[in-house]
């Protein structure tokens, strides 16, 4: 009942925004649609399944480089290019997660951390295929034939439109039998197992998955903004995703959108603070981790968790 | 009768202790057999050899006539020996339910794509396997805690859970690590029936326990072990007057 209020007052937000907010503050909450997917993602991996990842730049790094190589080098039209940069980063994930995801803990994060620092080195260092600090420029827009994506406007439709297929299908996979299984490991991996769960493989498919929905937004970013560079993927992005699922609500559904909204338009919002907007930030951040320890959505949280579907 | 379970020299030494020397026994078919012995004495180590958490460094397992030394705890519960803890290991924020539908993982389908498109197929067998779960947490009186965080519910309630958890991944044998530690009186009663009841539909019950009234009512067998070794094995009344086993409980008595 509360989840339905909750849709129909972000419908009603977004024809709102839409109709009446201009390109800067469309811009603003493009960025934040962007991150939100990643986040959603993240997300997955993190808040059910129980695994650290500090190396999630390393899969938007991939979607936004095959989107931005393949669309100006090779003329691939946009679409594909991002379902093939998504299929590189599930492939990598795969590849990646069947050593590092035996790993516990902190060797989890170190191992992923990793992950992110060399992803950062290569997109660097290949430079016939990256052009380097440079980057690549001229990234044509999103679109599908002859429907192209020219304004903030349309990106606006088209990332938030995504951004609830990403939160809808996030949902549908955590009250799954698969999802069942990935929150099982979250609890407990001992238990898991005892209950013939393939604990190693949900760990690898849950990276995978999440992989995914990064490299989908590495590509939305790369044709929204049209230029991409090393500096876009590096690891301050991981630190803004954690920032969001924290301050959203790790292990909720709307946690990751929410904290990305959050976190994307509260510099915007702070910016009159001029000088000490930085001080403002972190004072924001720090009263809302203090008096919402499980975040924004953890205060409106019934106290027990979602139930599963039939 | 049939033996299920049949441990052959099982060995496990950690560093320079020997854990569990050289021991052998069997688990028959349909009955409850118990695993009795001091702190320390490899009861727990031999639940862990036997259901895979753990590599025995010599010694086999077969069960249902086949060699599983070795196997990975997922394989065993494949194969139908799904066990408990010790400690108990519930998913304390999933609720009751979602506790009990993961133990019916090994019995359900899909993955990905069935999670996506959620077909009438993938809806179906999740109300299926809804509702026989939900006759589970019936029997164990939980039902009506089925949407409640796992965390919140009694200890008492956890043990049954986790045993309610279990049997939805419908074992052929249950093993069942100190089911009654922390339990009242009452709540021991009630777990006794339930072993029995179990074995009454087929199962075959293997359990720890320190509980001497509830082994002693309900077990068919009872095999003892301490400080690694196998020191009895038989029929409780056998076992209550065993002399190595009353050494063992209860020391030497000096001679006067």
């Amino acid at each position: 009942m509360t989840s339905r209020i909750v849709m129909a007052a972000a419908v009603v937000a977004w024809l709102a925004l839409l109709r009446f907010a201009n390109d800067y503050v469309l811009t603003v909450l493009v960025l934040s649609g962007i991150y939100a997917i990643i986040a959603v993602g993240l997300n997955i991996f993190t808040g059910y399944t129980g695994q650290i990842s500090f190396g999630h730049n390393a899969f938007a790094a991939i979607g936004g480089y095959a989107s931005a190589i393949l669309t100006t080098d090779r003329g691939w039209p946009p679409l594909v290019a991002l379902v093939a940069g998504a299929g590189l980063a599930v492939a990598t994930a795969a590849l990646v997660g069947y050593p590092t995801l035996r790993l516990r803990g902190h060797y989890l994060a170190m191992g992923t951390l990793a992950l992110g620092l060399i992803s950062y080195v290569l997109s660097v260092q290949l430079e016939g295929l990256t052009r380097g600090f440079t980057g690549i420029s001229g990234i044509p827009p999103l679109g599908v034939g002859s429907l192209v994506m020219t304004t903030p406007r349309g990106y606006f439709v088209a990332v938030w439109l995504l951004v609830a297929v990403a939160t809808g299908s996030a949902w549908l996979i955590v009250h799954s039998r698969l999802g069942l299984a990935l929150r099982a490991i979250r609890g407990g991996e001992d238990a898991a197992r005892a209950l013939g769960i393939d604990v190693t493989r949900y760990k690898i498919q849950a990276l995978a998955i999440s992989a995914a929905y990064a490299s989908v937004a590495g590509s939305l970013f790369g044709h929204f903004v049209s230029y991409i560079s090393p500096e876009a993927f590096g690891l301050y992005m991981v630190v803004l995703l954690f920032t969001m699922l924290f301050v959203g609500g790790i292990g909720t559904t709307a946690g990751p959108v929410v904290g990305a909204i959050v976190i994307g338009s509260l510099p915007e919002v702070l910016s009159g603070f001029k000088d000490y907007r930085e001080l403002i930030y972190a004072a924001v951040l720090i009263v809302i981790l203090l008096f919402a320890p499980r975040g924004v959505l953890g205060l409106f949280a019934r106290r027990r968790p979602a139930r599963a579907a039939a | 009768m049939s033996t299920l379970l049949s441990v052959d020299g099982l060995t496990k030494s950690f560093g320079g202790l020997h854990a569990v020397r050289a021991v052998s026994f069997d688990v028959v078919e349909g009955a409850i057999t118990a695993l009795i012995g001091p702190n320390g004495a490899g009861k727990t180590t031999v639940f862990n050899l036997v259901s895979g958490f753990l590599r025995a460094d010599g010694g086999h397992a077969r069960f249902a006539g086949e060699d599983v030394t070795g196997r990975a705890p997922r394989e065993m519960a494949a194969r139908g020996l799904v066990r408990t803890f010790q400690r108990v290991q519930l998913f304390v924020e999933m609720t009751v339910l979602d506790n009990v539908l993961v133990g019916a993982h090994l019995h359900t389908r899909g993955g990905l794509p069935a999670a996506l498109l959620r077909t009438p197929t993938t809806r179906a067998e999740r109300a299926r396997v809804t509702a026989e779960d939900l006759k589970l947490l019936d029997r164990v009186g939980l039902a009506e805690r089925a949407s409640d965080p796992a965390g919140t519910l009694p200890f008492g309630q956890q043990r049954l859970l986790e045993i309610a958890r279990a049997l939805a991944a419908r074992p052929r044998l249950l093993m069942l690590d100190e089911p009654a530690a922390g339990l009242n009186p009452a709540e021991t009663a009630r777990l006794g029936e339930l072993i029995v009841r179990v074995r009454s539909e087929g199962l075959t019950v293997l359990f720890i326990e320190h509980d001497m009234n509830l082994v002693m009512t309900v077990a068919d067998r009872v095999v003892v072990l301490d400080f690694g070794e196998k020191i009895a094995e038989g029929a409780p009344r056998e076992i209550q007057r065993h002399p190595r086993v009353l050494e063992a409980y209860l020391g030497v008595e000096e001679p006067a």
